[in-house]
């Protein structure tokens, strides 16, 4: 069926919807992994955003019940040019389009996605609207308008605390993790390692994770800005110098805020495979996955800086020694991506248990 | 961090160009050497194959083109002193010859250090042992296997896993002297060849997995332990087809990315453990039903593959390869197509990539076609485009097979029962034969059962043959804006669809841009557009944005040769790549397009803008009116570049240099027959007929021997010498049962000396930069004579009778740039054999010795200037102090039933120079350099001689015996042996008893074969299959008594061969 995306600088795209057909807002992204179209689309940081793959053969190998991220799709929609007609993989257990149906995400195909690409790179990400209706300016700028992501948090993340051991002989430690949209790698990867967990909803308050038998606690990744979770950066830092924290991506640029540091939008972010990170400390490069729009660009005083982008020098990672603090803005969990910095699990789990 | 104490560095290439070791090392030889000198490092290089860029004045600063064998790198070493020795760039050859050097002590005794991997880590991931010792530690898993030294090892170890078993014998290049096992028979047969051809008699043998996916990873690794891929790639044939062999695609299709990324760590962590400097190659088997995997094996170097995973991604792994050996690391080296970025990241791609070997069969028709674990192709083509259909048509028609789609004559001409038998033992045409099967129905699962295939390319081939379908009931006024751009969208091309559609393809074109469907031209920049980069790498789609900037600058586009073949190798590369280095310097834009991903010409760096892209008209003529040059250069890019001049003439586009007509003129043998008869120049007798007794009796006119050939064909394909009436007629019954319809050639065969010029014209003047000499008489095809310059043997004033010929037909064809010409030199007259107005393949070679730059004078020439006035004269141009010569390079042993024997019908695949101060000097070292038998004492000798050639062997036999060699004989030659007083022992034949021939070829006991065979290209007659078990068993053959003559003047000129002079060609 034909559609459209309309960007909200005007620009239009024609080309065909498929999945699940209703019509969608939010913010068109690109992410620049040649794998991992089931990871992404399940990814809960990607809650209220469109994500245009710039690979253009998607679906190849199809979606499993195993490599899923969350408990269903979390993006608004997907871009891409072609989507496979005979996925084939020995766990291939579902289609790209069924899956969308199945999880009501409106795809979209057909289009030069390298030209979309290089838009979002020049101008910047921005909102979009795909849809099969003729819609006039003002209805577009209406449904555009009307599109916000500041609940996206509260939408993904955890409803109650949970328990989730590891079930293994022995647990080296008990994390606290607070769930701002949590993708699944990081319990399986905290779990491998022998860590018993604790999860909790994202508005949970400093004192109640405190008072659980905890050794540390972790923020998690997940969608939106920052700065807009202020309720959320006050509790975290009633928790700073009493447990160890860690954090990842989101988890990371709250931990900056609550320090007094600061984060920023970035054009058109950073979402790949492929982003070569260095460890200031080991003084190595990783290669690394990578999901965020927004970045910290004011480290907090007293905090070093661990990590730097090498592609554009931007704030990777941090440590405070004093306070037992230490987070990354990529994802080590990788899914999809490489695994090369899997030992940030390690380097974490060591700073909650010398404490 | 730049090591500062390497200031001179020796660098190894690979050596004339063979199967499996092809044009890619050039292309990397060619970066690692500019890549040093803009290190301020001094580079010196030794590579014995002169039709290379690497070996050009402007890339090394010392240039030995002298033999690769550790004697001859010790000389190099010991006047150069070179402080390091760079050995990742030059394949086999160069990691073999590094493990020599080491083991020599040369390298110590030198204080040379090694740079990149460690000789440590390279025989770590080289030797079978090491490495599965290195793979156990970090708990990689290799294949069941054992590596055996002798025959009862290997059944025994095949009795304990049982059959199939694949054999892969160490050290040896593209699996030569490999191959699978289903029983004991073909194991001991296998085995026993593979122990002869390893350098270290050394076999691997290990359980199949066939059937497994096929994948591999380009990884590379600093210093400091930082590592990245490069680019991962699928094989569409599973396992069972060596890698060369297979149809690829990059980066892998049906791999998740938790398959991905577990072969990604995998290979990581190997070179980790093997600590590789550099670049390296990976290679897996995956189950496709599991997450098992095996590591079939590693190659510690820059690769085939790497040349191809650079071109699909833009990433130049050589460039950073060599930079990386000089101990920067992978952060300190910035990513040139951004210009922001660093050399550490992994490229993302949003296109996608399909490499599709070129095979030699479309030449060797007789030949064993099967594909398996032992590489035949000769060459690739690689093809991009933002689907698989149209990525994968585009190689289709890139190949020069005349196919244009997936319906191809012979799968069309065969039952399903004689499909199913064809795609189990797959040959060349398997991908046409799996299409047929699909379009008469076939299932794809029961295809992917059959083959291993993964259905996902099955549905691609499925969906291709339906829409063929579909276009055979289309109609041209059926056609729409939407229906057509789709076709095109998936890389249907104009020729397939008008074909399909049955309407004329210049209808269609009308057409299509009636309805503005016209291609539009993305980049490839590393990063799938993330970052704003400065590339100049084009492919085409159907899409709707275009990226290129078409400048307003006065510019020019050179047409490339395609894939590497017999007959059209790397010596056209390196004539595009000078012509578009001169345009450069004429201050003229340039532009090439080329689809070869193992060559210099498609590095994004040589041209100002690369399209890589189909050399068929529809690709070519798109680009042309996109860019809109001021006209195109054709004549440097072989026959592929020349067949597109009458159409692209036809279509209004300026062809610079000599005009399509007169290319016409002298391709077109009865066009060319007037051309000669105006001129009153000479040619051998002769005519075409249409009956067995016509031939017969222009046989009978012309006088024995005579050479015949089908009218038709090209580069020497067919052609025969036939020596007694009874052989012409059975020539002339078999070709009129083949093809009645066209005539079949009668010449008189002249055996007299093959000379051959290269020729720079401007319709003024003529500059012959050299004369040059077959040393094997006329009859054998130019390409496989050794041809020795400046020529030798000549008659005072021959040489001005043939520039007088050549100006004579430099002026009527109004030759305007290159012009190669062939001639005979019979019994005092000059007869003209071919003329090709275009450059060859002695170019690069005689440019070398010379010192003439031929390309470049030519390619000002067609740029209006005139000879007169570029410094170099006109007329001959003076002759070296040295001999220089070129001696061709066989892969025959490679090419199951393809005819040994020399003939009309070109079989080198590659080359080496040889230079000395007199003719067998340069003789001799060329033989070294080309790994050929170069020193004929105390030999065992096998003679099989046919009775026309006896006579004149008894000389050579005599010289032989003083010097000591032994000879054995079959019968007949035995017999008149002795019976003119030289001994000579008995051997049976073939279907005696054992020992027989064959036995004895097998069992090593002979050192050279020499064999003048009376009917080639039979595979019923004994001598061919004497000259083939001797090849297949490493027993050198000779099949010219010339050669035979040539070696032995060598040995009695006592030429002190420890004391050879070595040249730096760059000084001559």
């Amino acid at each position: 069926m034909k559609g459209r995306l309309i960007l909200e600088n005007g620009l239009v795209f024609e080309g065909k919807v498929f999945g699940y057909i209703e019509q969608s807002v939010g913010e068109v992204v690109f992410n620049t992994s040649m794998t991992g179209y089931q990871e992404i689309l399940t990814d809960p940081s990607y809650y209220g955003q469109m994500v245009v793959m710039t690979y253009p053969m998607i679906g190849n190998y199809g979606l499993n019940l195993d490599d899923l991220e969350s408990d269903g799709g979390k993006v608004r929609g997907l871009i891409i040019k072609e989507p496979a007609k005979l996925p084939n993989n020995f766990r291939c257990e579902m289609t790209l389009e069924g899956y969308l149906r199945q999880h009501k995400i409106i795809g979209f195909k057909g289009i030069d996605t390298r030209h979309l690409t290089k838009v979002i790179r020049d101008k910047g990400v921005m909102k979009g609207i795909i849809t099969t209706e003729e819609l006039t300016q003002e209805q577009i700028k209406k449904e555009i308008g009307k599109f916000s992501n500041l609940e996206a948090v509260s939408i993904v993340s955890t409803k109650n605390t949970y328990e989730m051991p590891c079930n293994k002989k022995e647990v080296v430690a008990k994390i606290g993790m607070i769930d701002y949209g949590i993708k699944r790698n990081i319990i399986r990867s905290f779990h491998e390692k022998g860590c018993d967990l604790t999860v909790f909803p994202w508005d949970v308050t400093a004192k109640e994770v405190l008072e659980h038998n905890i050794d540390g606690i972790f923020l998690s990744n997940g969608p939106g800005d920052p700065a807009q979770l202020k309720e959320v950066v006050e509790e975290i830092k009633k928790m700073i110098g009493k447990k160890p924290i860690v954090g990842i991506c989101l988890g990371h640029q709250l931990l900056a805020i609550a320090l007094g540091g600061s984060t920023m939008k970035l054009k058109f972010g950073h979402r790949g495979a492929n982003h070569p990170v260095k460890d200031l400390e080991k003084n190595k490069i990783f290669i690394t996955s990578q999901n965020h729009g927004y970045v910290v660009d004011k480290i907090p005083e007293g905090v070093d800086v661990t990590q730097i982008n090498l592609n554009d020098n931007s704030i990777e990672g941090m440590k405070d020694y004093k306070n037992k603090i230490a987070s990354v803005q990529y994802h080590p969990e990788a899914s999809p991506g490489p695994k090369d910095s899997k030992y940030i699990f390690d380097d974490f789990i060591k700073l909650i248990k010398e404490a | 961090m730049l090591d500062k104490s390497i200031k001179k560095t020796l660098v190894i290439g690979s050596g004339p160009i063979v199967i499996g070791q092809g044009a890619e090392f050039d292309y990397s030889g060619t970066q690692a050497c500019e890549t040093l000198k803009e290190e301020g490092i001094e580079v010196v290089l030794i590579n014995s194959n002169p039709a290379t860029i690497m070996t050009d004045k402007e890339v090394a600063d010392r240039i030995y083109i002298e033999p690769i064998t550790l004697e001859y790198v010790k000389k190099v070493i010991e006047k150069e002193k070179p402080d390091s020795v760079l050995v990742g760039m030059g394949g086999q050859t160069a990691l073999n010859m590094a493990i020599e050097l080491e083991e020599s002590g040369l390298l110590k005794k030198h204080g040379i250090k090694v740079l990149g991997s460690s000789i440590k880590s390279i025989k770590r991931g080289e030797d079978r042992d090491l490495f599965r010792e290195a793979m156990d530690k970090i708990n990689e898993p290799t294949i069941e296997s054992a590596i055996v030294e002798n025959l009862e090892d290997g059944l025994k170890f095949a009795n304990k896993v049982g059959y199939p078993l694949i054999v892969r014998p160490a050290y040896t290049l593209g699996g030569t002297g490999g191959g699978m096992a289903d029983d004991e028979e073909q194991l001991k047969n296998i085995l026993l060849k593979g122990l002869v051809l390893s350098r270290v008699g050394q076999v691997l043998v290990e359980k199949s997995i066939l059937g497994w996916k096929e994948v591999e990873y380009e990884v590379m690794r600093d210093e400091n332990g930082n590592k990245i891929t490069v680019c991962n790639m699928e094989n569409i044939d599973p396992v069972g087809i060596h890698t060369g062999d297979s149809i690829v695609v990059a980066p892998s299709q049906t791999l998740s990315d938790k398959d991905y990324q577990m072969l990604r760590t995998s290979a990581l962590n190997i070179i980790e453990e093997i600590g590789i400097v550099g670049g390296c190659n990976v290679q897996f088997a995956l189950h496709p039903d599991s997450f098992e995997y095996a590591i079939i094996e590693i190659n510690p170097r820059v690769s085939r593959s790497s040349a191809l995973a650079s071109k699909a991604t833009g990433y130049p792994i050589a460039r950073v390869a060599t930079k990386l050996s000089l101990g920067y690391t992978l952060d300190e080296i910035k990513n040139d197509v951004t210009g922001k970025t660093y050399a550490c990241f992994e490229p993302a791609l949003d296109y996608i990539v399909v490499k599709i070997p070129k095979w030699p069969f479309d030449k060797f028709m007789k030949a064993d076609r099967r594909l398996g674990t032992k590489m035949m192709a000769t060459g690739e083509v690689m093809a991009i485009g933002n689907n698989f259909e149209s990525a994968f048509l585009k190689g289709v028609r890139s190949l020069e097979i005349g196919q244009y789609g997936l319906e191809h004559s012979v799968s069309k001409s065969m039952s399903l029962e004689q499909l199913k038998k064809r795609i189990v033992n797959p040959n060349d045409e398997r991908i046409f034969d799996l299409a047929e099967m699909l379009r008469r129905g076939y299932t794809k699962s029961m295809l992917q059962k059959l083959t291993g295939m993964d259905p996902f390319f099955m549905e691609k081939l499925q969906w291709i043959v339906g829409q063929e379908e579909i276009l055979k009931k289309t109609k041209l006024s059926d056609l729409t804006k939407k229906k057509l751009k789709n076709w095109k969208k998936k890389g249907f091309s104009d020729k397939a669809i008008s074909n399909f559609m049955g309407i004329e393809e210049e209808d269609l074109v009308v057409k299509r841009k009636s309805l503005g469907v016209i291609p539009v031209y993305k980049m490839v920049d590393t990063c799938a557009g993330e970052f704003e980069a400065t590339s100049s790498y084009f492919y085409s789609t159907y899409d709707d944005v275009d990226e290129v900037e078409v400048s307003n600058k006065r510019k020019i586009i050179v047409v490339g040769s395609g894939p590497i073949r017999i007959g059209q190798g790397i010596e056209f590369d390196y004539c595009t790549v000078h012509t578009v280095k001169t345009l450069k310097k004429l201050n003229i834009e340039t532009i090439i397009i080329n689809n070869n991903p193992e060559t210099v010409s498609t590095d994004f760096s040589t041209a100002d803008k690369l399209y890589f892209e189909p050399l068929v008209l529809e690709d070519v003529m798109n680009i042309i009116e996109k860019e809109k040059p001021e006209g195109v250069i054709l004549q440097f890019g072989g026959q592929t570049a020349i067949k597109l001049a009458n159409d692209l003439h036809r279509l209004g586009v300026n062809i610079i240099g000599t005009s399509a007509k007169n290319v016409d003129r002298a391709e077109d043998r009865e066009k060319f027959e007037e051309v000669l008869e105006k001129l009153n120049i000479k040619r051998p007798k002769g005519k075409g007929v249409w009956k067995v007794q016509d031939g017969i009796d222009e046989g009978n006119r012309l006088g024995y021997p005579v050479l015949v050939r089908p009218s038709y064909v090209l580069g020497g394909q067919g052609m025969e010498i036939c020596y007694e009436e009874k052989n012409l007629k059975m020539y002339l019954e078999d070709s009129f049962i083949r093809d009645p319809k066209n005539p079949v050639l009668v010449d008189k065969y002249l055996n007299g000396i093959e000379i051959e010029v290269d020729a720079i014209c401007d319709l003024e003047d003529v500059l012959i930069p050299g004369v040059m000499e077959h040393l094997e008489r006329a009859g054998i095809h130019s390409g496989d004579s050794i041809t020795v310059y400046p020529q030798q043997n000549l008659y005072e004033g021959t040489e001005e009778k043939i520039l007088e010929i050549t100006k004579k037909l430099a002026k009527e064809l109004e030759v305007i740039g290159m012009m190669n010409i062939q001639f005979i030199a019979y019994e005092g007259e000059i007869y003209i054999i071919e003329v090709n107005l275009r450059s060859s393949r002695t170019v690069p070679y005689i440019s070398k010795v010379s010192g003439v730059p031929m390309i470049e004078l030519s390619t000002k020439i067609m740029n209006g200037e005139k000879l007169k006035n570029l410094g170099y004269g006109v007329g001959l141009y003076k002759k070296p102090d040295i001999v220089a010569v070129k001696v061709p390079v066989f892969s025959t042993e490679k090419l199951g039933g393809v005819e040994v024997s020399l003939g009309p019908e070109m079989k080198s695949t590659g080359e080496v120079l040889g230079v000395g101060k007199t003719v067998d000097e340069a003789i001799y070292k060329g033989l070294v350099g080309g790994y050929r038998i170069h020193d004929i004492k105390n030999k065992k000798i096998l003679a099989t001689i046919k009775e026309s050639d006896r006579e004149e062997f008894l000389s050579l036999a005599k010289r032989l015996k003083n010097q000591g060699c032994e000879l054995i004989g079959t019968k007949g030659t035995a017999k008149f042996l002795n019976d003119n007083g030289i001994v000579c022992g008995g051997v049976n034949k073939i279907n005696e008893e054992s020992p027989n021939i064959i036995d004895k070829l097998k069992n090593q006991k002979i050192d050279l074969l020499i064999n003048t065979p009376t009917k080639a290209n039979d595979a019923q007659r004994d001598g061919f299959k004497i000259r083939r078990t001797a090849i297949e068993y490493g027993v050198e053959v000779m099949t010219s008594l010339d050669t035979l003559g040539a070696v032995l003047n060598i040995i009695e000129s006592k030429i002190d061969k420890e004391d050879l002079e070595i040249f730096d060609i760059s000084k001559l």
